[in-house]
């Protein structure tokens, strides 16, 4: 990354100008392909730490897989493929050896639509830690991350009721409460309040700020005032559509502090996008 | 909270998970023993099977008209034509067909195209439960109900006590939920638009089962048929109880006849030496059986593939 | 049908809008044709049943559960074949459960997409075409003579495991498939193990499906005589007491009725044969009630 000598004033100097200082992902050259298709072409960004990135662009774009490419959930797709190289401190995800459960260990999701088990809410929350051999202190362990994701006074009576009971916004909480417990570095957010109401959204746009100071959080949204709500930085992805070969892919417009994005964007494309003028 | 800096790679595989590998490795068996049971049935047939043909001609095994495999060839009476065997299971099996793709068919048809909701929730769990039959029970019913009714009706000199009509009757029976169940899945397949077209210009409903639904779904309709026909081949209890033990060639439903299988059931039952011909000769049988139901299922597997081809 | 002024038209076109005459009757005709096929069916199982308790339910009493078999008809009871079908019951589960579960999870779970994959999938749906005879075969050339089991509850158990394995195996595959994918994304993201995700949420959610398949695979199973004749079952009067010692010869109650019917007494042929029928119905009935109640009970709540 960066050499360590410099001062602390030059930090803050280039910090205030938007640069990042302590990236916790670095994605060099990024292409994924299912198959032959190309999904996500060449996109190269750092993602700094401790910070919330959002990922905005039109519907079909490629966020969602950009998105699932930091924590291999690719691999799930047996066509997938990704070349070019993504790091996560400094290490490469997609390198020799390294074994995709670890990764998921330190990277964690949120889905869409929330996905709890159909198991008790304290099932939920200590599935995580059990998996990894965890098995004292799960108490406390239910009880923090159930704070932490703002959801504790809800159901601090009802931890053996079924998660299934609660509300779509709620659900989702649980969710977030339930990645917590395995104490990742990183939050990954597929587009999580799409499925909610705007309550139930606002209250996640809260979390995410507060989960700011222990995580990173990376979120993928359609909602454009949602990330200018909620993120320090934005990435904004659209479809580059090659008439000639018939190829269409995702690429990396422009990526830059959110306030930049929004008000002085240097491509015209996300300057239409913010606008409305397309997706 | 940063992780693993004691490590080289914090990413590669951390706790060891060997338990893991035994079990997929166990999974794996479990579902690779379907292919050693193929083998070891192929096998146990080719092996048995072939020691008989080592000691008759094929030609004779073929082409005579008569089975007695009993003693030692070259002794009086010793035949061992399978056409008696084979003619006796084609003609239950014929029987059976007979009976069961009109019911059959019928049934589909009514309960695909005419059928209210609640009559079908009551048909269906009833067919399911015919289905559920044990075999010996229905070759009771055919042996102490179908022969003596088929004897009042046809009289007794032409209905014999074991014959091969009462047990192709039920056999075809027996067969009817298959037929009935994969041609009702055949019909509801076929796309709601094409009837509604038919509809629409005006048509019955019986003219649009007739001329839309049943040609759309005929292949599959053909592939249900050819696996009850595969069902109605195996079948062993019925035709052991009713429709005799004694191998004759001929197309006579009235007459007594013996199935490949009822001859199986017979000369199991009788103490034959291992490594005797009549041992033998069971799997020789066996064998004929098995190719008959392998080439029909694997008929009716095309049949289906091609059928879903169309409707994907 | 002229249509010559629009005025007559509309008004023959009114007055047409009944159905023709004949062509009601087609329709009729043809609606009660297959209607008649369908009850045809049902009606069959009906007369059966019928005529099978009007023969056998007179016979039936204690004492024909706790006897066991004799030359008298009076006093033939069951408990002999009875206890050998429970013992082979015992064996079959034993064995077809865990390895039919196995096989349906490594091929719904964890098997790669490949022709190796592909030929399983071919060769269990052949192995469901089989006569259920053949896989007597299969049984008497390997366990009982080659592997030297003899006819034993072994080996009749072994026939009747490997003739619904693969019944159990698409009961249990269908249930595992119902599972959403959502859940095993949702367990994967959090650092379990494909094994531990299925192991831990996937299969307690497609239990109730794999056991109601199971026992209806088992159902299936205690009805079938011909592999189990094949095999080694003697007819009761052989047969030791208790069954459970696996190397011994054994009675089920599929092959008992079918000696009862070859018998030339009346007596035995049809009261108490019929009366063993009665029997057999009733356990496949109580088996098929369980399975029934385990799925109503644990419908889907996801």
């Amino acid at each position: 990354m960066h050499p360590t000598t410099e001062s602390p004033q030059m930090i803050d100097d280039r910090e205030a100008a938007g640069d990042i200082t302590d990236a916790i992902f670095a994605l060099e050259d990024v292409t994924i392909r299912y198959g032959s298709a190309v999904a996500v072409r060449e996109v190269s960004l750092e993602i700094p730490r401790h910070e919330i990135t959002a990922i905005i662009g039109p519907s079909g774009c490629g966020k969602s897989t950009l998105l699932r490419s930091l924590n291999r959930m690719n691999d799930l797709v047996p066509s997938a493929r990704v070349d070019g190289r993504v790091r996560y401190d400094g290490h490469d995800l997609y390198g020799e050896g390294v074994d995709p459960v670890e990764v998921r260990r330190r990277i964690g999701m949120v889905f869409q639509k929330p996905n709890p088990f159909p198991k008790s809410i304290y099932d939920n929350i200590t599935f995580g830690p059990r998996v990894q051999g965890i098995r004292t202190g799960l108490d406390d362990l239910v009880e923090g991350s159930l704070r932490a994701a703002a959801l504790w006074d809800d159901v601090k009576d009802k931890l053996q009721q079924s998660a299934l009971a609660l509300s779509g916004g709620q659900q989702q909480r649980l969710c977030i409460a339930r990645c917590i417990a395995v104490s990742p570095d990183v939050i990954l957010m597929d587009e999580p309040c799409s499925a909610l109401d705007p309550i139930a959204t606002l209250k996640i746009e809260n979390l995410m700020r507060d989960l700011r100071e222990r995580y990173t959080i990376v979120v993928v949204t359609h909602n454009m005032q949602q990330a200018a709500r909620v993120s320090d930085r934005t990435a904004f992805v659209t479809l580059d559509v090659d008439e000639e070969h018939g190829r269409r892919a995702g690429v990396l417009v422009e990526y830059d502090t959110t306030a930049r994005v929004f008000t002085q964007a240097s491509d015209a494309r996300t300057e239409g996008y913010i606008t409305g003028r397309f997706g | 909270m940063s992780r693993g800096t004691a490590r080289a790679n914090p990413l590669a595989r951390s706790s060891g998970r060997p338990g893991e590998k035994v079990v997929l490795g166990l999974l794996f068996a479990c579902g690779a023993l379907s292919i050693v049971t193929t083998v070891a049935i192929v096998a146990v047939l080719l092996v048995e099977g072939s020691a008989f043909f080592g000691s008759i001609s094929l030609v004779e095994f073929v082409t005579d008209t008569r089975w007695q495999p009993f003693g030692e060839p070259g002794s009086a009476g010793f035949r061992v034509g399978i056409a008696p065997l084979v003619a006796g299971t084609l003609l239950v099996t014929g029987i059976g067909l007979v009976v069961a793709v009109p019911l059959g068919l019928g049934t589909a048809m009514y309960l695909s195209e005419y059928a209210r909701p609640r009559a079908r929730a009551i048909l269906k769990p009833i067919l399911e439960v015919l289905a559920g039959v044990p075999t010996v029970v229905l070759g009771f019913f055919a042996l102490t109900f179908v022969t003596p009714l088929l004897q009042d009706i046809f009289g007794a000199r032409t209905i014999d006590i074991y014959n091969a009509g009462s047990a192709g009757i039920v056999v075809g029976l027996m067969i009817v939920p298959t037929i009935a169940s994969l041609s009702e899945d055949a019909m509801s397949a076929v796309p709601r638009e094409l009837r509604e077209a038919a509809y629409g210009v005006g048509a019955t409903t019986r003219q649009v089962v007739a001329r839309v639904v049943f040609p759309a779904a005929l292949s599959g309709i053909v592939a249900a048929v050819i696996l009850g026909m595969g069902r109605a081949i195996g079948e062993t209890m019925i035709v052991s109880i009713a429709a005799g033990n004694l191998p004759t060639l001929t197309v006579m439903p009235g007459a007594q006849v013996q199935t490949m299988t009822a001859y199986i059931v017979q000369a199991v039952g009788g103490e034959s030496a291992r490594g005797s011909l009549t041992y033998q000769s069971i799997f020789a049988v066996g064998l004929v059986l098995f190719a008959m139901t392998l080439a029909l299922n694997v008929v009716a597997q095309r049949v289906v593939r091609r059928f879903t081809q169309e409707y994907g | 049908m002229g249509l010559s002024t629009p005025a007559a038209a509309s008004h023959r076109a009114l007055a047409d809008l009944r159905r023709p005459r004949g062509r009601r009757a087609t329709e009729a005709a043809a609606h009660a044709v297959l209607l008649v096929a369908t009850l045809a069916g049902i009606g069959f199982l009906a007369v059966l049943l019928a005529d099978i308790l009007r023969d056998g339910v007179p016979r039936l009493d204690l004492d024909f559960l706790i006897s066991y078999s004799s030359r008298h008809p009076e006093q033939f009871g069951v408990l002999s074949s009875l206890t050998g079908t429970l013992s082979l019951m015992v064996l079959v589960a034993l064995f077809s459960f865990p390895v039919g579960v196995g096989a349906a999870l490594y091929l719904q779970e964890f098997a790669p997409d490949n022709r190796f994959t592909r030929l399983l999938q071919v060769n269990i749906a052949n192995l469901a075409g089989v006569p259920s005879v053949v896989y007597g075969l299969l049984a008497a050339g390997v366990f009982v003579y080659f592997l030297g089991f003899g006819r034993s509850l072994f080996s009749g158990a072994m026939a009747l495991s490997l003739l619904i394995l693969p019944v159990i195996i698409v009961a249990s595959r269908e249930a595992l498939r119902a599972v959403p994918t959502s859940i095993r994304e949702a367990g994967l993201a959090l650092g379990a193990t494909p094994w531990q995700v299925t192991y831990r949420q996937v299969l307690p959610m497609a239990m109730p499906g794999v056991m109601t398949g199971t026992i209806l695979a088992l159902s299936r199973a205690i009805g079938e005589a011909a592999p189990v004749l094949v095999a080694g079952a003697v007819f009761s009067r052989r047969a030791t007491n208790e069954p459970w010692k696996m190397g011994e010869a054994f009675a089920a109650m599929p092959v008992q009725i079918f000696d009862l019917v070859k018998r030339p007494q009346h007596a035995f042929q049809i009261e108490v044969a019929a009366a063993g029928i009665v029997v057999l119905l009733g356990a496949l009935l109580l088996m098929n009630a369980v399975a029934i109640v385990l799925r109503n009970r644990y419908s889907r709540r996801w």
